[in-house]
């Protein structure tokens, strides 16, 4: 909601507005015009007016079109470039507002860089890749890097938002750190792993910026319908000139380059960049940073999700749900004893019980100092955990796996009922842990512990089923327990004992049978995975090796994001195709409007074309001018926020785009063009 | 209007709907089953030609490779043609002792006959000798079509084929010899023999001087008709053997044999979808396609009809009184709707928007079942474009039969729409400033402008009707014709077989709930929105100052 609220605001933010409008116009430079070869027509089309005008100016010919219909024509002209250039630059000021802010964070600061064993003091900008820089409590990380020495605690919030800190260690998966992130306590040393101006954040600022941004093959693929679109259409308006000659009517160049104007699709030639842009941004919001924009194209395609079980699909520990206390025990004894035995147990597990006896039971926490008792910690030989009980005689409470303590109780001349053995066999069936409790040499009863699916997954699943998306969950689970947890998640499949090579093969697998792969990972050993599959989401808390290897980042390391992810990428694809069928369907009404007007004078015979009775063939050809231009405008928007995204299936989402983009297409310049004809004639021209 | 016009059309259509199938499968057997039909009576002739030729028929080619042998085959063709024609005249079967064809003509003759065009700058039966029209022009009609044939069926597996990595699209020289043996041969034999039947004449004998019932002298042309007029209507070509064409009594005699001409024009065209199906596995593939064509014909159709018949009698110039108008304008829509262009009536003598229906089902592409093998392979470039452009919309890139479209494949699908504008409005805009050019129009004004649009369009489309009124046997309309069909056939054909190899080698996605469907019914309305689109936009220009002015005009009450 608060996400909503920031993009609302600032798509009419003057901070992005102003620059752009100045921005418009240094995007008349016409090496960066042909980049965008039908706003490059325009331009042409601009000048080739302006120059005509000039002439007219000059020496008026009898008999052409008056000066202030020219000066017009040439003028909306230049809007429509100008506007074209504005949704690109306001999506890109939009984009450079929102790294800014990501940016803000690294103020100058100065590091302590290590060198032949002494620290000296440098700027951060100063650091390359493989400095080592030593970093204490209260000072920021000057540069992306991996903790090569010690454990600390790190402020990450001024890229993710979370407030807790989290730690950072040399080895393992969580020796990854961010530039401009702040060490709370301990001293760390961390060798710097890019140079500066290469750190991701730089790097996705460049995209942003068009340093970098290069077209994405399906952009490419559009830009040349555009251009075949637009060469047809040149051809259609060049070759009218003669053939109109043959019926006795002269075609001013000024008419032609308006007809010509109006035909290309220039709505979507002139929105086509910010829409990629805007997409970019739009996960950036989200927190992510996309390495390309063909990644996040390849998130609109991705047919199968991998979702690690843990942290994304499940709220990632098992969690005590239920007490099983055996015959002829009370549930009061049961809770008593497991809450006993689980009080010093800083275990998620350990504290899960805790929590449940006090919600179900109303038992209090209570301290076991005075209680006179002592915890036994869980040992790999026991494996069990328990208290002893110095009062009445002495209380002697184990918890552990069912087997282990059958063991225990015998040992002690009692034994477990069979009870016991049945509710732990279905307690597995279902998918969770079975825990036994014992006092002395008697089996209390089975604490029940289970994987919480997060709520409302089941439900984000079934949306992706509609979409055809498939999710496979990954969990190091055995099959029994996965597939119960599958079940309850609503996902399609599911890997279970997974290992980093079965994950691989996994993917390669989907991928030789045609399907694009999602995946998120964190570990040094998902980097190859993550290098393999088609959307790559690395957590920002991983390993460097896994953000290189993925084509995303995620700052807020929430494994979840990836559905978001697949969310934005199908709606900047959408939105290409809307708005592509938007203003190709425009065409019809412009021909109706500036056909008839163009040979009215000649043949008044064609008055039945003009369906629209616009009110006189000047004011026709000028209202579809401005049309073209208002259009644009009118869109930025629409192109910026993306269409309504609808998790529908292909059928009907075709059909509702169809209705929108497409019929609403064909009739919307038909109404636009009469009113702008109307206004034209209120304020007395044409 | 009448009901027994209607009820024509509607019995047309049931005959092309029923014929679909049973010729699909026989096309699928035939170029796609590992055993062909009738193997035991044409196997032997297939494979004595494969070793004369030397062609080893499991060997396939890329599309380079094919589009190569394509090229070669048809220069061949076009060079042989243009031989024979120019030395009629010292080859044998000449009774009239015709003299050589002049070169202008002949070149425009063997282009627009390797082309399968058959735009006719001359009178059969005052220009060609026998000889030429059965080993010059049959042999043409029944070689454009196979070519036709196999350039559809190389880009239907390449899209169709799921064999990532192999990017082979099939042999060119197999697909022609099979088309011919098993396909068009045959079929023309029973054909002709059937049109024999019904009174079209074949015969080597020279023509005949007759004495007529008011005792004026005429000369009877004559000559081996049945044959040629057979796959005329079987290969999509139209070229008559007179100058008449199917309006005249010995090609086409009998209201039966019009309504056989009229089903054999879209037999191969409507059969190939079914074929397309069968080799997509999924028939509703194919269905799809079919129904987008029948929806864009029955349009065509009925506006021809509804224009022509108008009120009482109807508009009867130039048409045959033994077929009416409802078998006339059924004829008109369905030979421009397929690239065939023979015809039973005089097009030019069609009222305004009568003859504009002929124009467009032209300018649309020859799409509304088409060409043999050109349809289908135009209507899959249209395909793609739809694809594109709606396919977006699901949220995905674009994909077809699991297929992804990617720049390459879209900058080929767009030069093959560029070029067909391309050719015929530049032409059409050069002509137009030429005065030596429009010298050659019988009529003035708009009638003009759509005789001269109506020409190129006709030889760029491949079609070969004419709007007549066009005087086309001059150097400049001879040549710039043979460069518009020229250009129209294998420009066009060239990225057409370069979608095949791009496509053929892709990986297949299976299709989900996700993907883009292409073969029901909103699939059919997309695909018809977007060759009407990319048509009208591109001719309503100038259509606007043709046949739309000359109907307005005429309203208004003034006439050219």
């Amino acid at each position: 909601m608060a996400a909503q609220r920031k993009e609302q605001a600032s798509l009419f933010d003057p901070k992005i507005l102003a620059p752009a409008v100045l921005e418009s116009f240094r995007k008349l430079d016409p090496r960066l015009l042909a980049r965008n070869p039908v706003m490059l027509v325009v331009a042409v089309g601009s000048l080739f007016t302006t120059g005509l005008l000039v002439r007219d100016l000059a020496a008026h010919p009898a008999g052409m079109a008056p000066i202030w219909f020219s000066l017009l024509v040439a003028l909306w002209l230049w809007f429509t470039v100008l506007f074209a250039n504005f949704a690109e630059a306001v999506a890109e000021g939009r984009g450079k507002a929102q790294a800014a802010t990501l940016r803000k964070m690294r103020q100058e600061t100065s590091a302590r860089r290590i060198a032949g064993g002494r620290e000296e003091e440098v700027p951060a900008s100063q650091l390359r890749k493989g400095d080592t820089v030593v970093v204490e409590a209260g000072q920021m990380i000057p540069g992306d890097g991996e903790v090569i020495e010690g454990i600390a605690s790190v402020d990450e919030s001024a890229i993710t938002g979370e407030s807790a800190p989290v730690i950072r260690e040399s080895g393992g998966d969580r020796s990854s750190v961010t530039g401009g992130t702040k060490v709370l306590s301990d001293r760390i040393v961390v060798r710097i792993g890019s140079n500066p101006g290469e750190s991701f954040l730089d790097r996705m600022i460049a995209l942003v910026e068009g340093a970098a941004r290069q077209k994405t093959p399906n952009e490419i693929a559009l830009h040349i319908l555009l251009v075949g679109l637009t060469i047809i259409f040149l051809f259609a308006c060049v070759t009218l000139v003669p053939l109109a000659a043959y019926s006795g009517i002269q075609l001013s160049a000024t008419m032609i380059v308006a007809l010509l104007v109006c035909l290309i699709p220039t709505t979507i030639g002139g929105l086509l960049s910010a829409i990629g842009i805007a997409g970019m941004d739009r996960l950036l919001r989200k927190n992510v940073i996309a390495m390309s924009g063909r990644a996040v194209e390849a998130a609109g395609d991705v047919d199968v999700l991998l979702l690690d079980k843990t942290g994304t699909i499940t709220l990632g520990n098992r969690m005590a749900t239920a007490l099983w206390p055996m015959p002829g025990v009370s549930e009061a004894e049961l809770a008593d004893a497991v809450q006993l035995a689980s009080l010093a147990d800083e275990t998620p597990e350990g504290r899960s019980i805790v929590v449940l006896v006090k919600e179900r039971y109303g038992l209090r926490g209570r301290s076991l100092h005075e209680l006179d008792a002592h915890f036994i910690p869980f040992s790999a030989q026991t494996r069990m955990s328990g208290c002893e009980v110095a009062e009445k005689g002495g209380r002697q409470i184990r918890k552990g796996a069912v087997e282990a303590v059958r063991k225990h109780v015998a040992a002690l001349g009692g034994s477990a009922p069979e009870e016991a053995a049945a509710i732990a066999q279905r307690i597995g069936d279902e998918g969770g842990t079975p825990l036994a409790v014992s006092e002395g040499a008697r089996v209390l009863g089975i604490v029940e512990l289970k994987d919480v699916v997060k709520s409302g997954i089941a439900e984000r699943f079934a949306r992706f089923r509609a979409m055809g998306i498939r999710t496979v969950m990954i969990t190091g689970d055995n099959p029994r327990t996965a597939g119960a947890i599958a079940k309850e998640a609503g996902v399609d499949d599911f890997l279970a004992e997974a290992t980093p090579e079965a994950k691989m093969r996994l993917i390669k697998d989907e991928q030789a049978r045609g399907k694009l792969v999602a995946m998120t990972g964190d570990g040094t050993n998902d980097a190859p995975a993550l290098a393999q599959a088609d959307v790559g989401v690395a957590m920002n808390t991983g390993t460097q090796a896994a953000k290189e290897a993925g084509n995303m980042v995620d700052l807020d390391s929430n494994p979840t994001k990836l559905l978001e992810v697949v969310e934005v990428g199908k709606q900047l694809l959408m939105t290409r195709g809307s708005l592509t069928t938007f203003s190709i369907a425009n065409d019809v009404a412009k021909y109706f409007a500036i056909l008839p007007a163009l040979f009215m004078g000649a043949f008044p015979a064609i008055a039945p074309l003009n369906v629209m009775h616009l009110r006189s063939p000047l004011s026709a050809i000028l209202a579809a001018v401005i049309f073209n231009a208002l259009i644009i405008i009118l869109l930025i928007p629409l192109a910026l926020r993306g269409v309504k995204y609808r998790p529908l299936g292909a059928g009907a989402l075709l059909r509702r785009s169809l209705l929108v983009y497409g019929v609403g297409g064909v009739i919307a310049p038909f109404v636009g063009i009469k009113l702008i004809d109307l206004a034209l004639g209120a304020i007395g021209l044409a | 209007m009448t009901f027994a016009g209607w009820l024509q059309i509607a019995v047309f259509c049931l005959v092309v709907l029923a014929i679909t199938r049973p010729l699909g499968v026989y096309l699928w057997r035939v170029f796609e089953s590992k055993s062909r039909p009738l193997a035991r009576v044409f196997g032997p002739i297939e494979r004595l030609l494969f070793r004369l030729s030397g062609i080893d028929s499991k060997r396939e080619q890329s599309w380079i490779q094919y589009a190569a042998a394509l090229l070669a085959f048809s220069a061949m063709s076009l060079v042989i043609t243009y031989a024979i024609l120019r030395l009629q005249r010292f080859l044998p079967f000449n009774p009239q002792k015709l003299g050589g064809v002049k070169p202008a003509l002949a070149f425009n003759t063997a282009a627009s006959f390797t082309t399968n065009t058959d735009w006719q700058a001359y009178a059969g039966e005052s220009t060609m000798s026998y000889f030429s029209q059965m080993v010059a022009l049959a042999w043409q009609n029944f070689a454009s079509a196979a070519v036709g044939i196999g350039v559809a069926l190389a880009v239907a597996r390449g899209l169709t084929r799921k064999r990532a990595g192999t990017s082979t699209v099939g042999n060119f020289w197999v697909d022609l010899v099979r088309a011919i043996v098993y396909v068009l041969l045959p079929l023309s034999v029973v054909i002709a023999l059937a049109l024999i039947s019904q009174g079209a004449i074949q015969t080597l004998s020279p023509y005949r001087h007759l004495t007529t019932l008011e005792g004026g002298k005429q000369l009877l042309a004559l000559g081996p008709v049945a044959s040629q007029e057979a796959i005329k209507m079987l290969g999509t070509n139209g070229g008559g053997f007179f100058n008449a064409n199917s309006a005249h009594p010995f090609e086409n005699p009998t209201p039966l044999t019009n309504f056989l001409e009229l089903v054999l024009i879209f037999a191969i065209p409507a059969a190939l979808t079914y074929t397309y199906g069968r080799m997509a596995r999924d028939q509703k593939q194919g269905w799809a396609l079919f129904g987008a064509m029948m929806f864009l014909f029955l349009v065509g159709v009925t506006c021809c009809y509804a224009a022509e018949a108008g009120h009482g009698l109807g508009n009867l110039e130039g048409k045959e009184t033994r077929f009416g108008v409802a078998a006339s304008t059924l004829f008109a829509t369905v030979t421009t709707d397929a690239s065939c262009g023979a015809v039973n009536a005089m097009h030019d003598s069609f009222t305004a928007l009568g003859g504009l229906v002929p124009l467009v089902n032209i300018q649309l592409g020859e799409v509304i079942f088409g060409g043999v093998g050109a349809g289908l392979y135009g209507i899959l470039v249209m395909v793609l474009l739809t694809v594109f452009i709606a396919g977006l919309m699901v949220g995905r890139t674009p994909e077809y039969l699991g297929k992804k479209i990617e720049p390459r494949e879209m900058k080929l699908a767009m030069t093959y729409v560029v070029i067909f504008p391309l050719f015929v409005l530049g032409f059409s805009a050069l002509a137009a400033a030429r005065p030596a050019a429009l010298s050659s129009l019988a009529n003035a004004g708009p009638h003009g402008l759509s005789e001269l649009l109506y020409a190129y369009s006709s030889g760029a489309g491949n079609n070969g009707s004419a709007f007549a009124g066009l005087n086309a046997d001059t150097p400049f309309w001879n040549i710039t014709l043979a460069i518009v069909m020229l250009a129209g056939r294998f420009l066009m054909i060239l990225p057409v077989l370069g979608i095949a190899g791009a496509m053929a080698g892709k990986k297949t996605a299976p299709p989900g709930p996700g993907t883009f469907p292409t073969n029901g019914v909103l699939f059919a309305a997309l695909l018809v929105g977007v060759v009407m689109i990319v048509g009208a936009l591109t001719f309503f220009p100038a259509l606007s100052l043709g046949p739309i002015l000359e109907h307005l005009a005429g309203r208004a009450g003034r006439v050219y």
